[in-house]
């Protein structure tokens, strides 16, 4: 915000002066630059494209293919059409998986948005200090299977010190990912613990663009933090936010790591989210093709959430400026 | 500098809210509680024994304080021992696959920064046809979740015959993620043209500018890219679980599902298991001590883009 208010008056001189100067210079340097680059670049890009083609566009084009073939892995792929569709139209494992899935992202974006939110807030408000900012970063460094397997071990019915304090506090133990309705939302929590300090910062980095004196006034005038956090806060993080949610939506629709380590889908398939069901069917099914139509379905249900989510937020507008 | 000069004026304003600033440090200090505390319990659990554990689930210090389960993640010990101990005398050698995964992350690593920093500046500096096109085409490869390529790419290996092979599990994104180019390119593009302007007056060459003038100005965000390039590989667990099936290829993260799994009939082996859970999560909490700074002051611009 200082640097857009003093640049105005310095860039009349500029323009005025030393802007005829400087002007071809750097059509100059960019002719001189633009001299027999062409091989250069092709020995430049050469390893970036080879990896770009064929571990990403190949993939994408041989993973929409594959959805309407039969494939083993054994014997080639053979052209079966719309049938993996229909039959993933028929499926009801896959619409339970699918709902299991949306339940997982609900929970999990719902309370990490709310809770990273706090924390960015928190830290703005509060202190400047990078250690905290550090120290909160720190489950982001763990792999979700170490994650999961640290929350197993908290969690766990019989021995885990997360029971043992409910039962100080006078409930019955709670067996979080052997019980049907409880697994999904501690799985989600779980993924809540890992990844809210990481999605905190980017918060935080969306804060920070905030201009101080729009506080500073609002102080002046008597707001509470509370009426600054909506008046303020709120409508002027509202781009990033959106960019953020976007992302994090993404991710979360992923989930298979913490779901693999802690409870295989189970109990009774109550965990068997999407990325699990498709994991399942190629690996241990070895119906590849089948598996490759419930990845195109959900690469399409990410594509609508973020082209709605886009929409809805108006992601690409900002209040500030 | 603003709330030096205006901290008189404030300060009225400031005492009416230290209750509620209080309670706005309780609420932080809570959350950095559950935070940080699973880590100290995963401490204290690999150092009990697993008898201890299950008499004495609640004592917060060590119970029966010993090393064993780092020997059992460790393969120190023999079956017979590690069964009695509680262990399922599986033979899991964690330093081999502490081994593969410092092999994996550190070629993904070097390999994908070196080839996406050269893609990067042929899109940030150097002038051929089609250029705007290509760079379209890489930023449209950041709307494809990695997840939807792992099937396809698991065939691919197969083919190659690189299935159960480290090679293997670091092809894919060993030459360029989308991201490490869009973002390098960034930086790249803020270069100051007259540095390597003055560059060329003197004689070098382009290839020489790159590697003597561009990357060493660049070395903050490539090292800290790096740092989280190393993070994310080191820490994959889907791709490698597809593609590794023996000890030859097993990086730390699968071998901590396959421990998970082998449970013995007493009962799960805590011990052992939270005692190689912190030998793989060790070198990164490492890494990141070293590193912290200057991860956490551009995790804004990583993030935003």
């Amino acid at each position: 915000m200082t640097v857009a208010s003093s640049s105005p008056p310095s860039r009349v001189p500029l323009r005025g002066v030393e802007g005829t100067e400087t002007k071809p210079k750097v059509g100059k340097a960019r002719e001189h630059v633009g001299r027999g680059d062409g091989a250069l670049a092709a020995l430049f890009i050469a390893p970036a494209m080879l990896g770009f083609l064929v571990f990403l566009l190949w993939p994408t084009l041989r993973g929409i293919w594959l959805s309407f073939t039969r494939f083993n892995l054994l014997t080639p792929a053979e052209w079966v059409g719309l049938d993996n569709y229909v039959r993933m139209v028929n499926d009801p494992i896959f619409w339970d998986s699918l709902t299991v899935t949306v339940e997982y992202v609900v929970i999990n974006i719902g309370v990490q948005t709310v809770v990273a939110l706090a924390i960015a807030v928190l830290l703005q408000r509060l202190t400047q200090s990078a250690v905290l900012r550090g120290l909160v970063l720190t489950p982001y460094l763990m792999s979700n299977v170490v994650a999961g397997l640290v929350w197993l071990w908290i969690l766990d019915t019989q021995l885990g010190i997360g029971n043992e304090i409910i039962t100080a506090l006078g409930a019955d133990r709670i067996p979080f990912l052997a019980d049907e309705t409880w697994a999904i939302p501690t799985i989600a929590l779980i993924n809540v613990w890992r990844h809210v300090g990481y999605t905190a910062l980017l918060l935080f980095a969306g804060l920070q663009a905030i201009p101080s004196y729009l506080y500073e006034a609002a102080k002046v005038d008597g707001a509470s933090e509370w009426r600054m956090f909506w008046r303020i806060t709120m409508p002027l993080l509202r781009p990033v936010l959106a960019v953020v949610l976007i992302m994090t939506v993404i991710g979360s629709f992923q989930v298979f790591d913490t779901v693999a380590v802690t409870t295989a889908g189970g109990p009774a398939n109550a965990t068997n989210v999407l990325q699990y069901y498709i994991y399942g069917s190629a690996f241990g099914r070895f119906q590849f093709g089948y598996a490759s139509a419930m990845s195109v379905a959900l690469l399409v249900v990410l594509s609508a959430i973020t082209v709605l989510q886009y929409r809805l937020t108006r992601a690409g507008q900002t209040d500030l400026g | 500098m603003a709330a030096v000069t205006t901290t008189t004026g404030v300060r009225p304003v400031r005492r009416r809210f230290s209750l509620g600033r209080a309670s706005a440090w309780a609420m932080l200090g809570l959350i950095l509680l559950i935070t940080l505390l699973p880590f100290y319990w995963i401490v204290r659990t690999s150092l009990s024994t697993n008898s201890g554990l299950s008499a004495d689930p609640t004592n917060p210090l060590p119970t029966g304080l010993t090393g064993s389960g780092f020997e059992r993640a460790l393969g120190l010990q023999s079956a017979k021992e590690a069964i009695a101990q509680g262990g399922a005398g599986g033979g899991l050698d964690f330093w081999r696959y502490l081994l593969n995964s410092v092999f994996v992350s550190t070629l993904i690593t070097g390999c994908q920064m070196f080839f996406s920093a050269m893609a990067a500046y042929a899109f940030a500096r150097l002038r051929w046809r089609g250029r705007d096109k290509v760079f379209g085409l890489f930023l449209a490869g950041l709307m494809v979740p990695t997840i939807f390529t792992l099937l396809p790419n698991f065939v691919l290996i197969k083919q190659l015959h690189l299935v159960d092979t480290l090679l293997g599990i670091a092809l894919p994104t060993l030459f360029m993620t989308p991201f490490a180019v869009f973002f390098l390119r960034q930086f790249f593009m803020n270069i100051p043209m007259e540095i390597e302007e003055a560059a060329l007056l003197d004689g070098a060459g382009k290839i020489k500018i790159f590697f003597r003038v561009v990357l060493p100005m660049a070395s903050t965000p490539i090292i800290t890219l790096s740092v989280l390039t190393y993070i994310t590989s080191w820490n994959d667990y889907f791709w490698p679980l597809m593609v590794s099936y023996s000890d030859s290829s097993r990086v730390l993260t699968v071998a901590l599902a396959i421990f998970r799994a082998q449970t013995p009939a007493t009962g799960v082996d805590w011990s052992g298991l939270t005692a190689a859970t912190l030998i793989a999560a060790l070198p990164m909490l490492v890494l990141f001590a070293c590193f912290a700074r200057r991860i956490v002051s551009s995790i804004s611009f990583t993030g935003i883009k």
